[in-house]
This record gives structure tokens, C-alpha cells and sequence, in this order.
């Protein structure tokens, strides 16, 4: 690591840092109905939105119908999206004439699951398959909604904890037009302006062709991106427009918007912690959270940069100079790109995974072994290190509820958090929502291991899954692992390598993403209902205090160990071995070892 | 009731032990050593009983170690039959993983067994003795107790059974509990008023009583008390299942890990091309090692032991939620008389006024309490020994008069030598000053009042027409009250003084106890307006009780502990009875509670915390030969992959037995406050339940390298 690196890193978080309290406390405004520096400007849009669209701002809902309105939402969104991307041959701003072919019932399924769900994951590129309408009109569209329904999850699940003795948990039409409305919607204006001030193209034009120096034909892709980017970081989306996504210069130009992308990316779910506190009535419990996240992101960001910068000891046997000298930066360069560098690389990789992003600018595949592992257990805690909008605040209150119930039972009470009584429902519904994500992540991977396709079936090439994988041996189960991980998280980034646009693994990778999002959600939902009933226990001495390091300590080590006894079978015999094989000079660039079957 | 001599206001509750004998060491029938023999070859019995699946199902952890232990008694039999090689490894798993199930099977039946045992001596005390029933006409006629009634009068005689529950209607008895309490000094059973209960099965040991049945047969209080500590009506507690909950989750994600690890080996084998897929007992091994069996075996064991514990402090605890209860208890709420204070006053100075010499005073008030032979006179003769050097003097009986106290005149004293020495109540005893032609000092009135404010009870001393002054009587805070209620708010728990004085006088002795707050001149129903105006605020409330008018007061407190002198209706709403009636005991009831959470979180976290070196010693074992770069991960040098994984399930096993004393005895309880209390914990537990396992699995290894054994 060098000195300048470590700065980079500090940098950043302290421009995220600053933010974390007067967005927190806008958000806690916005939620709680208070009335903020842009009720002048956006009320009435508001109150128009709720007119036409006929709902009654002051009636709340059980966490039932929240739960029930935020799925109808859900399926008219995928519905939306799926026939806008199946019917883009009819419909306009299509320069390039992308047909029906090129999304195919099950890309089109998976597409929608995976912009629905906040996910984002790419089994296409988006420039050579998607219409710039359907881009703009689904996509983009989506970019916003499934953020916006994370955000107002999250906020509903708050108030189970701050709320007692009430039956409601808000009303999600109106959480949802706050959390568009006031939210997102002025930051990724005023962040798509940025992008466009440095370089990020916005435009509806057809591809430009260019001849080289050489004489070569290039095409040079077009499109409203910015518009995109913008939202596509701040709502920890992570689907580019492009797909190379943020390594893609008209996506990422400079390391300026490197770093802006990168704080887009973090600010909401780092503000929402403070939200939650204020929401709570302590804002030191919010501040604890954060200090858990802060642990853990800082913990992967050095552990990934640590081992990148360190370099591939295979290539310094070879006598390339990877260590940084006065005159080069070093590490392994690798899948980066040069205006990033190594630390750039290395802490996008921490922030798109701790997030549920899954926005790249460098190829996670070509990390090396513990730093490729780095992001996988980032996605691993079920992505509760920040996390997406919204999804690492519900997320992080499952750990939660396990954490105070483990531990708050050692101080002899029935444990409690925030004045709430953990019990039954509560500790059953937070295993629940960890139960299925293991259980996605570990059974679809093993299935994909296993699967063997008939010759001209309609699933696969014919063959073994695993023959999609780009490279051989534990490194082609980290692609794999990494594929379903990303799914389940909802983060969407792919470990590269593995060929997914087939039916097998769009539909089950599909299927992660909704088991992902929504089997992880309710339960959370049904807790924060069953929390909301609740009396609220005074504090005392006799309380378990969540506000000091030992909580955070606490926190950190229950995220930590559940995600570690949990993959770690699964991890030591892909990114693990990797780092040790690697270290006796075998690597696993290429297939070129005979398959197993 | 105790009759307070000379004290102007009766006492608001009477001392509870009034009977000097109580004080005597208890029969110790309730506490066996833990390894007792008997008990120790009772449970060993049954642990193999509980191997039942059907039974066992019902504890998800184990039932998945007993189908695991099945599964690989199923692959060494075929193999034995195949002759396959390598039979002495997976035998040696096999058994492990029985004795796995058998040393949970050993914990729970060691918690229950003891119950049993006292079941056992209970059940034998329970003969079915003639009972003489009156009957309408008023005639005496023989029937057996199992064949009274609630509703049907009794009479019972010096050294006869009384037959069932009731309530004394008429007559005066002292009657042997010992049955019930385990306290072999007798008790006084009388009609009326809140000594009245009694239970089937004691026995009368002097006068003649009847008694009014309360109970049918089969739901007398012995019977239920049987039931209780035999475990026969056991429920899981809410906080036991929602524990439950927790780790058979946990155990279903550690499945879905070693169940989807077959897959990624195969995968890993065949794209290494080396090694092989690790067996059926491997796989077995390594699940069986993740999943938390020593909070899985334990569990149980953990709540039966609590329930036991209350027990064994003479509690009655008519449910496990009641004790776990006990732990979350927020407010307690404490009778100053008997569980605060001293059931008497003490005389603690003489107040002489002026123109009369403390010593004079002191001379009257010791020759007035001479024959008085309450504890408040006694404590009069003591303080005026001590103070003043004043030796008891004996009165002859003839030439003196002793005047005992009565309610109409409030005062007693003594006529000698010519002398009227009173001692009483201020009014009472000025009324007399003046009646005999004396003065009463203006000041006087103030001086008595002082007492009165500063929590004390003021006795004038007159001698004829001269008056001398006061005693103070003082309300005496029990020893270390004080620092036990500073340890009860360390905890988080407020504690609220009842008393029936007036403000003054409570708050005086409130802030002298250091009580959080009091309720002066309660009556039972602003008792139970305090209790429901806590319970509003989200507080779970504890209290003792006795009297019937208690009753609706326990039943709405989260724990109401009945006094077992106390009557049969507050024993039926409380939750608890206390068979000593010392109300103190609430303070340890709710130290149990906490006790056993703590313990269950405790071994929770130790459970999941060893999984850590478990990991290290199995995944390199299995996948050594696959990739032999993991044997790096290897730290603890285990020698073979057999070794290893052996290791680790002995390990596993041998550290449910080597924790069932904890788990019975509860963990060491200190009142602190739930941050030390979780630094404390965390580190003994967590920290200490990642590292133990380390050279714990490595000095298995070693010996089973050692006897050739892996």
C-alpha cells in the first residue's frame, strides 16, 4: 500500500462522512412528513402525484398491505419491463434497429427480475441489445423505483423500531413518491450535470462510425448516459449503460468522476444510518451502526487494496516489477484501467460490493485471489456493509435483532434493541431472511456445479454448466459462487469470466434475485410489524447499551462470523486455494484444463 | 399478629418469623450434592431412553446429530459387510456421534433427574389418610381424603394429617410443614385472618382445628407441587423457543453449507484430478461440528436446572416463564416490614427533656421495660445497658405492678416503690403527665415529631406527674439492604417501598434504604394501581404478597411471590410461593432469572464460537488431497485428515459433558451493570469459545495418535 493510496481511500470516506448528517437528517424530514428546504419547490408535485394516482397521504398501512403494495408495485414494474424489452422493435428512439432476437423471453426475464429487484446484473451489453427507449423507459425508470422501494422499506422497518403500541408502518405509495421525489430525484439531476460537466455523454444519436489511424473501422456507442450514470450510482443500481459499466470512458471519464461516482454511490445508505437514529430518538444508536459499516468497509477496502497492490508473485518471478517505486504505482494492473490505478480499482470493488451496486471499473476476475474474495464476502453478509438504498439499513437490522439476541441474553434480559423485546416472531422471521439467501446462494451454485445439459436442449450448449466458465479449477468456482452471490445480494457486479446468457443460468439467476430481494424483505417487513405493536421497555442500567463499541464490536463480529461459518467450505476451495496455488506458481487464466465431465 | 406493646401504631406487617426456631439451621432436604449417585445412574438410564427419535425430535439439533449418527452406523455396517478398509475410522465417528446424542440425552435427564428424586420423597409423604368430615348434622364420619370435596369441613387433632388444602375456620393450632417447606419448626394455623391456610398433607401437632376444604383431590397443592418439580407439566419457556428458533435455523444453514459442499468437491475433485470426495462420515462430521450442539444439548437442561435452583431457595416457581420472567423484572416492589427493616424497632437514644439527665430517663425507661418482654422493650433495657452502663435489675414480683400495654391506654409501665413509671404513645402519655398534675414543656410536641419525620417511632417516658422525655424507636434497616438494592439498580432494577406508615416516616426510611421510590400508607388496591401504571410504561413488576387481599395485586404483578404462611388465595394468584415466607427471597429470584439467560446465552455464544477452529481442523483434513496447498490452513498441525476430523467430533462431544456442571449450577452470577456484565461475558464466552477449542482438538489429536487410535 502506498502512502498516496491510503489518502485516496481517507479522502473519499471523509466526503462521505460529511454528508452523513445533514442528508440523514433531510431524509428523517422528508420521511416523518416534515417540511424541508424543497417542499417549496417539489409540495405541489407531490400532492399532484398523490391526486392522480388516488392515494390518501394521512392513511397508514399494517405491514401487510405495505407489504402487499410494494409487491403489486413490483409486479407491474417487471411486467413493464419485460414487454417494453420484448416489444423494442415497435417502439421509438431504436437508431440502431435492436430486434426482438436479441432479448430472448429468458433475458428479458432475467433483465426484468434484475432491474426490478435493484440487482442490475447484465447478461446482455446493453449497446449492442437494448433500444435507447427501452434504456430510458424501463431501465432507467427502474433505476429509480426499485431504489425508491428499498429507501421506503427501509424507512417502514424503522419505524417498527421507533414506533410502539401502533399497528402501522406508513403508507408505501407516499414513502415511495418522498423517497423519488426528494431524494433521488434532485441528487441525480444535479449528479447527471456534474457527469456531463466532465465528460459523460448525453445524447439520442445513433453510434458514430470512425475510421482509425490505421484505417480500421471503429464505432464509436452514443446514448443518454449521464441521465443514466447518475442514478445508476446513487441508487446503487450498478446496471451501465454500457458494458464495460464504469470502466467505459463515456461512463467514467476521469478520476474525478471516479470519486464522485464512488460517493454517489455510498452517500445514502452511510445517511441513512443517521436517518435511522434520528428516527429512533438517538441518533448515537444510528452512529453505531455506521460505525459498524465504516469497520467493515474499511477492513475490505485495505485487505482488497493490500493484496492488489502487492502484485501477482508469479509475475515478480518472472522479474516484472509490481511493487511501487518512485516512478510507477505497481500492483497488479490487470483488468484496470490506467485513470484508476490500482487504489481506484480496489476501493470502487469494496464500495460497488458493499453496496448492493454491482457497478465496475475493472474486472473483478482478474483480481487477485483473497482480493476477488474481498468482494464476495462483502456480498456474503447478505450486502449489509452500507449496503443498497435502503436494503443495507433493513438488512443490517436483521443482524441486529441476531446480535442484541445472542449477546443481549448474557446481561440476563429478555434481549432487547431499541426498547423493543426481541422474541419468537422476531428471531424467527431475521433466520428466516438469512436461512433462504444461503440457501440461494449455496444451492443454485451447487446445481450449476452439477448440471449436465442434453445435446441440443433448450437450457445450455449441451454439456455441463461448467462449461460456461471462463477459467478452470477454483477459480472457476469463485465465477460461479460469485454469480449466485451477486444475484442473491441484489448487487448485480459479475466476477466476469462465465457465459450467462443462456436460459440455465438467466432463469435461475433470475430466481436469486427475486428469492434475493423479496424472501429477504417480507420477513424483515413482518418483524418491523410484529416490532411496532410493541411496548417500548424503558432503558436502565440493566439494558444492554447499543450505542457503545461493544455493539459495534458485537455487530461487526456477528456479520463477520455468520457470513464466514457459512461459506467458508464453499470459499476455501475457490478464491482460498486460489491464493495459496497461486503462491506455488499455478494459476487459472485460461480453460485449459480438461472439464470434469 | 405480633403485638407491638408500646408502639402507638400497630405494625403495617407482621413480622414474618416469629418463631425464634426458624432461625435454626434448615433441613436440607431440597439441595443434593450435583453429582449425587443415585441421581447421576437415574439420568444415565435415561439418557438412553431419550434416544427415541420421536421424542428427540423435538430438540431439532440433536435430532439432526442422532439421524447424522444414524446415517454413519448405516455406511460401517455396509462396509463391514463389504470388508471395505479403513473401518476403524468411521466406527470410531459412529460412536462418537452417539455419545454426542447420549451426553445432551445425559444433560437433560441429570436437570430432570433431581427434580424426580424430590418428586419421589414428596409423592412418599403423600398417604391417603382418613379424613373426619362433619357432616351437616354436625356428626363426625370417617372417609378417605381422597373422597373429600372442596366445600366439605373437616377437624383435625394433635398428631393427625390434615387431609386436604383449606383454610382454618375455627380453632388455634401449631402445625408441622416440614413436608412442604423442608423446615421442621412448626407453624400456628388459626382461624381468620391471613394465617389460615393449610396445606394436605402436614400434619397438626398440638391443639384441634377444623378446616374448610378448598381443593379437590388431584389438584391440592402437594399435587401440584409434585407435578411442578417433577417437570411433568414442563413447557418450553418463550425465550427457550425463540433460542430454539435461532439455532435450528442456524443448524439449517450449516446443513445447506455441508450439503452443497458435496457438490463444490466433486467439482474441485474432478477438476484437480486428485484426491477423492469426502465420505458420508466426513461430511457427517464436519455438520455435526458446525452445528450448535453444545447449546443444542444443553438447552434444556439450562431451564430445568433454573426452575431446580428456585427450588432448591425453597421457591415454588409455578412455571418456568414466571422465572424467566423474574430475570426481565424492571420494578421490584418490597414490603418495608420484614423485607426492608427489621420486623421490630429498636430503642436508639434517649431523649431527655430538659432539666431531667439522659441517665435519669434512661433509669425510668429501662425500670417500664423490665417485664416487657416485647422486642422493642427488650431493645429499650439493652440500649440503656449500653449507653449507660445500666444492669438489668431484678423487681421482685410483689412489690411491683406491672402494667401491660393495651390498646385503649397505649401505654405500659410499672407501679414501684411509689413511683408510676409509663412509657407510650406522646398523647397517651402527656394526657397522663397532666392527669397527675404535671407540665407538659411547649416544646415537647416538636421534639416527638422530629422522631416522627426522620422515620421513627417516639415513645414518652413520664414518671408520675414529672415528664422525662422520649426513646426513639427506630426502624432498623436490615444489614447490606442498602448495598443490595445499590446492586439491584446496577442491574437496571428500580425498588419500590410499601409500607402502611405515613409519608414522613416512609420517606425518612426510603431514603435511608435507598429505595427508588415508596408508596406510604398503601393499601392493597394503590398497590395494584402502582402495579399497572408500571406495567403501562413497558416495566415488568415483581412483588411479594401474603394476605388475601394481596391477592389481585400478585396475580397482576409479572412475578407475584405468595408467601407460603400466607392464605390460600394469594398462593393461587402468585407465581411463585415462597415455602420459607421470607420475602427477601425475591432479590435471589430474580438473580436466578438473570442466571439463566445468562447461561443460555452464554453457552449460545461459546457454541458458535467454537465453529471457528472446527473449521481449521476439518476443511484442510478433507481437501488436503485435493489441493495440497490447504494445508496451510492446517494451523494446529493435526497429523492425519483421520486425526483431524476425529479430533474435532470428540472434541464436540466432550465439551457437552464437560459443560453440563455449568449448565446446571447456571453461570456465576454478578450484579452488574449489562455493559460490564456483556464485556465480561463476551470475552469468557466469545473470545474464549473461539480459542478453547484450538488446544483442545490438538491435544485430542495428539493422544489419538499417541494410542494408535487415527
Amino acid at each position: 500500500m502506498t502512502s498516496t493510496g491510503i489518502l485516496q481511500i481517507l479522502l473519499f470516506f471523509a466526503l462521505v462522512l460529511v454528508c452523513v448528517k445533514p442528508l440523514g437528517a433531510f431524509m428523517a424530514n422528508v420521511f416523518d412528513g416534515r417540511r424541508t428546504f424543497l417542499h417549496p419547490v417539489l409540495r405541489w408535485l407531490e400532492v399532484l402525484t398523490y391526486k392522480v394516482a388516488g392515494v390518501r397521504e394521512d392513511v397508514e398501512q399494517r405491514w401487510t398491505q405495505y407489504t402487499a403494495s410494494l409487491l403489486a408495485f413490483s409486479i407491474f414494474g417487471f411486467l413493464l419491463v419485460y414487454l417494453l424489452q420484448r416489444a423494442q422493435a415497435y417502439l421509438p428512439f431504436n437508431p440502431q434497429n435492436f430486434g426482438t432476437p436479441n432479448v430472448t423471453p429468458d433475458l428479458a426475464f432475467n433483465t426484468a427480475a434484475s432491474f426490478l429487484t435493484n440487482t442490475n446484473w447484465q447478461a446482455y451489453s446493453g449497446e449492442s441489445t437494448l433500444s435507447y427507449f427501452v434504456q430510458m423507459a424501463a431501465l432507467t425508470v427502474q433505476n429509480f423505483v426499485s431504489a425508491a422501494a428499498g429507501l421506503a422499506v427501509a424507512i417502514a422497518v424503522i419505524r417498527g423500531f421507533a414506533r410502539h403500541e401502533v399497528r402501522t408502518l406508513g403508507n408505501f405509495w407516499v414513502d415511495m413518491t418522498r423517497s423519488t421525489l426528494y431524494v433521488l430525484l434532485p441528487i441525480s439531476f444535479l449528479g447527471a450535470l456534474f457527469l456531463c460537466s466532465q465528460g459523460v455523454i448525453q445524447n439520442l444519436k445513433p453510434n458514430t462510425t470512425a475510421t482509425t489511424l490505421e484505417g480500421a473501422k471503429q464505432t464509436i456507442t452514443q446514448g443518454p448516459v449521464a441521465s443514466e450514470e447518475a442514478i445508476k450510482e446513487l441508487g446503487t443500481n450498478g446496471g451501465g449503460f454500457f458494458n464495460a459499466n464504469s470502466a467505459h470512458p463515456f461512463e467514467n471519464p476521469s478520476p474525478i468522476t471516479n470519486l464522485f461516482e464512488m460517493w454517489l454511490l455510498l452517500v445514502i445508505p452511510a445517511a441513512l444510518t443517521y436517518t435511522f437514529g434520528k428516527m429512533v430518538g438517538d441518533t448515537r444508536q444510528g452512529w453505531a451502526i455506521f460505525a459498524a459499516f465504516t469497520v467493515m468497509f474499511l477492513a475490505g477496502v485495505f485487505v482488497c487494496y493490500g493484496f492488489e497492490q502487492a502484485g501477482n508473485p508469479t509475475l515478480a518471478k518472472l522479474g516484472i516489477q509490481s511493487a511501487a517505486t518512485t516512478t510507477q504505482a505497481g500492483g497488479n494492473m490487470e483488468g484496470k484501467e490506467v485513470r484508476f490505478g490500482v487504489v481506484n480499482s480496489a476501493l470502487f470493488t469494496t464500495v460497488t460490493t458493499d453496496t448492493s451496486t454491482g457497478a465496475v471499473n475493472n474486472t473483478h476476475d482478474s483480481l487477485l485471489p483473497i482480493a476477488g474474495l474481498v468482494p464476495m464476502l462483502n456480498m456474503m453478509t447478505d450486502i449489509v456493509i452500507f449496503g443498497g438504498v435502503g436494503a443495507g439499513m433493513y438488512g443490517i437490522l436483521i443482524y441486529c435483532i441476531i446480535a442484541v439476541f445472542i449477546a443481549g441474553l448474557m446481561v440476563g434480559r429478555t434481549p432487547e434493541y431499541l426498547g423493543k423485546k426481541l422474541e419468537q416472531k422476531e428471531v424467527k422471521m431475521a433466520m428466516l431472511a438469512i436461512i433462504v439467501t444461503s440457501a440461494c446462494i449455496l444451492v443454485f451454485s451447487a446445481l450449476s456445479t452439477q448440471a449436465v445439459f442434453a445435446a441440443k436442449g433448450y437450457w445450455n450448449a449441451p454439456g455441463a454448466a461448467i462449461a460456461n466458465m471462463g477459467n478452470s479449477g477454483p477459480h472457476g468456482l469463485s465465477e460461479i459462487i460469485y454469480a449466485y452471490t451477486s444475484a442473491t445480494g441484489n448487487n448485480g457486479s459479475a466476477f466476469g469470466g462465465i457465459s450467462v446468457n443462456t436460459p440455465w443460468y438467466n432463469l435461475t439467476i433470475g430466481l436469486a434475485m427475486l428469492v434475493g430481494r423479496f424472501l429477504f424483505l417480507i420477513p424483515i417487513l413482518a418483524a418491523a410489524g410484529s416490532l411496532a405493536a410493541k411496548k417500548k421497555v424503558p432503558v436502565t442500567s440493566g439494558t444492554f447499551p447499543t450505542h457503545g463499541p461493544l455493539f459495534v464490536g458485537l455487530l461487526v463480529g456477528t456479520v463477520v462470523i455468520i457470513a464466514v461459518l457459512t461459506y467458508f467450505p464453499a470459499v476455501s476451495l475457490g478464491p482460498i486455494v486460489e491464493h495459496y496455488l497461486m503462491h506455488s506458481g499455478r494459476l487459472f487464466s485460461l480453460i485449459s484444463w480438461p472439464l470434469g465431465s | 399478629m405480633s403485638t407491638v406493646t408500646t408502639t402507638p401504631q400497630a405494625t403495617p406487617n407482621p413480622p414474618l418469623h416469629e418463631d425464634p426456631t426458624s432461625l435454626l439451621p434448615k433441613k436440607l432436604a431440597r439441595s443434593r450434592p450435583l453429582f449425587d449417585p443415585e441421581i447421576v445412574s437415574r439420568a444415565t438410564r435415561a439418557s438412553f431412553g431419550k434416544l427415541n427419535p420421536v421424542t428427540l425430535a423435538k430438540n431439532p439439533v440433536m435430532f439432526v446429530v442422532e439421524v447424522g449418527a444414524l446415517l454413519t452406523t448405516v455406511f460401517v455396517v455396509r462396509d463391514i459387510i463389504a470388508g471395505a478398509p479403513g473401518l476403524k475410522f468411521g466406527l470410531q465417528i459412529a460412536i462418537w456421534l452417539w455419545f454426542t446424542v447420549l451426553f445432551a440425552n445425559f444433560a437433560e435427564a441429570m436437570a430432570e433427574a433431581r427434580g424426580k428424586a424430590q418428586a419421589d420423597s414428596l409423592r412418599k409423604t403423600k398417604t391417603d389418610a382418613l379424613a373426619k368430615r362433619l357432616t351437616a348434622s354436625g356428626k363426625i364420619e370417617e372417609v378417605t381424603a381422597s373422597a373429600l370435596r372442596a366445600g366439605d369441613v373437616v377437624t383435625c387433632d394433635a398428631g393427625e394429617l390434615i387431609p386436604g388444602d383449606g383454610d382454618v375456620i375455627d380453632g388455634i393450632a401449631t402445625v408441622d410443614e416440614s413436608v412442604i417447606t423442608g423446615e421442621s419448626a412448626p407453624v400456628i394455623r388459626e382461624s381468620g385472618g391471613d394465617r389460615s391456610a393449610v396445606t394436605g398433607g402436614t400434619r397438626v401437632l398440638s391443639d384441634h382445628i377444623k378446616v374448610r376444604i378448598t381443593s379437590n383431590p388431584g389438584e391440592t397443592f402437594l399435587d401440584r407441587m409434585i407435578a411442578l418439580v417433577e417437570g411433568a407439566e414442563r413447557q418450553k419457556t418463550p425465550n427457550e423457543i425463540a433460542l430454539n428458533i435461532l439455532i435450528a435455523g442456524l443448524t439449517l444453514i450449516f446443513l445447506l453449507a455441508v450439503v452443497t459442499l458435496q457438490p463444490y468437491a466433486v467439482f474441485s475433485v474432478a477438476q484437480a484430478g486428485a484426491g477423492t470426495v469426502p465420505s458420508v462420515a466426513v461430511l457427517v462430521s464436519l455438520l455435526v461440528c458446525l452445528i450448535p450442539t453444545t447449546i443444542g444439548g444443553l438447552l434444556s437442561a439450562i431451564g430445568i436446572a433454573g426452575m431446580d435452583r428456585v427450588m432448591q431457595h425453597n421457591v415454588l416457581a409455578m412455571s418456568g416463564k414466571a422465572v424467566e420472567a423474574a430475570g426481565d423484572v424492571n420494578s421490584l416492589l418490597l414490603d418495608k416490614t420484614g423485607t426492608i427493616t427489621l420486623g421490630n424497632r429498636q430503642a436508639v437514644e434517649f431523649l431527655a427533656i430538659t432539666g431531667v439527665s439522659d441517665e435519669e430517663l434512661a433509669d425510668a425507661a429501662q425500670l417500664s421495660s423490665l417485664a416487657d418482654e416485647t422486642p422493642e422493650g427488650r431493645s429499650v433495657v439493652v440500649l440503656a445497658k449500653e449507653k449507660y452502663g445500666l444492669r438489668g435489675r431484678h423487681i421482685p414480683e410483689h412489690g411491683a405492678n406491672f402494667i401491660p400495654f393495651s390498646a385503649y391506654t397505649r401505654m405500659s409501665g410499672v407501679d414501684f416503690e411509689g413511683r408510676e413509671l409509663r412509657k407510650g404513645a406522646t398523647e397517651a402519655v402527656t394526657t397522663f403527665v397532666k392527669e397527675h398534675g404535671g407540665e407538659v414543656p411547649g416544646y415537647f410536641q416538636e421534639m416527638s415529631d422530629r422522631i416522627a419525620r426522620n422515620g421513627g417511632t417516639p415513645l414518652a417516658v413520664a414518671d408520675g406527674h414529672r415528664l422525662l422525655g422520649i426513646i426513639y424507636l427506630k426502624d432498623i434497616v436490615k444489614g447490606g439492604m442498602k448495598e443490595r438494592i445499590g446492586q439491584l439498580r446496577t442491574m437496571g432494577i428500580r425498588t419500590i417501598m410499601i409500607t402502611g406508615d405515613n409519608p414522613l416516616t416512609a420517606a425518612a426510611i426510603a431514603a435511608e434504604a435507598g429505595v427508588d421510590d415508596f408508596l406510604a400508607q398503601a393499601t392493597p388496591k394503590d398497590k395494584l394501581e402502582y402495579i399497572k401504571k408500571e406495567q403501562v410504561a413497558g416495566r415488568l413488576v415483581a412483588m411479594t404478597g401474603d394476605g388475601t387481599n394481596d391477592a389481585p395485586a400478585l396475580a397482576q404483578a409479572d412475578v407475584g411471590l405468595a408467601m407460603n404462611t400466607g392464605t390460600m388465595a394469594a398462593k393461587e394468584a402468585g407465581n411463585m410461593v415462597d415455602l420459607d415466607s421470607n420475602p427477601t427471597k425475591l432479590i435471589e429470584v430474580v438473580a436466578i432469572g438473570k442466571q439463566l439467560l445468562i447461561t443460555r446465552g452464554a453457552l449460545t455464544t461459546f457454541s458458535i464460537a467454537n465453529d471457528v477452529a472446527k473449521y481449521f481442523a476439518i476443511i484442510p483434513a478433507m481437501f488436503m488431497a485435493t489441493y495440497p496447498s490447504l494445508a496451510k490452513l492446517n494451523i494446529m498441525g493435526l497429523h492425519t485428515p483421520q486425526s483431524a476430523v476425529l479430533a474435532a467430533v470428540i472434541f464436540n462431544a466432550l465439551i457437552i459433558i464437560a459443560l453440563v456442571p455449568l449448565a446446571l449450577r447456571g453461570v456465576k452470577y454478578r450484579p452488574l451493570d449489562a455493559a460490564s456484565l456483556l464485556r465480561r461475558n463476551l470475552l469468557i464466552y466469545g473470545v474464549g469459545g473461539i480459542l478453547v477449542p484450538f488446544p483442545g482438538i490438538w491435544a485430542i489429536d495428539q493422544l489419538l495418535v499417541l494410542f494408535h487410535l487415527a
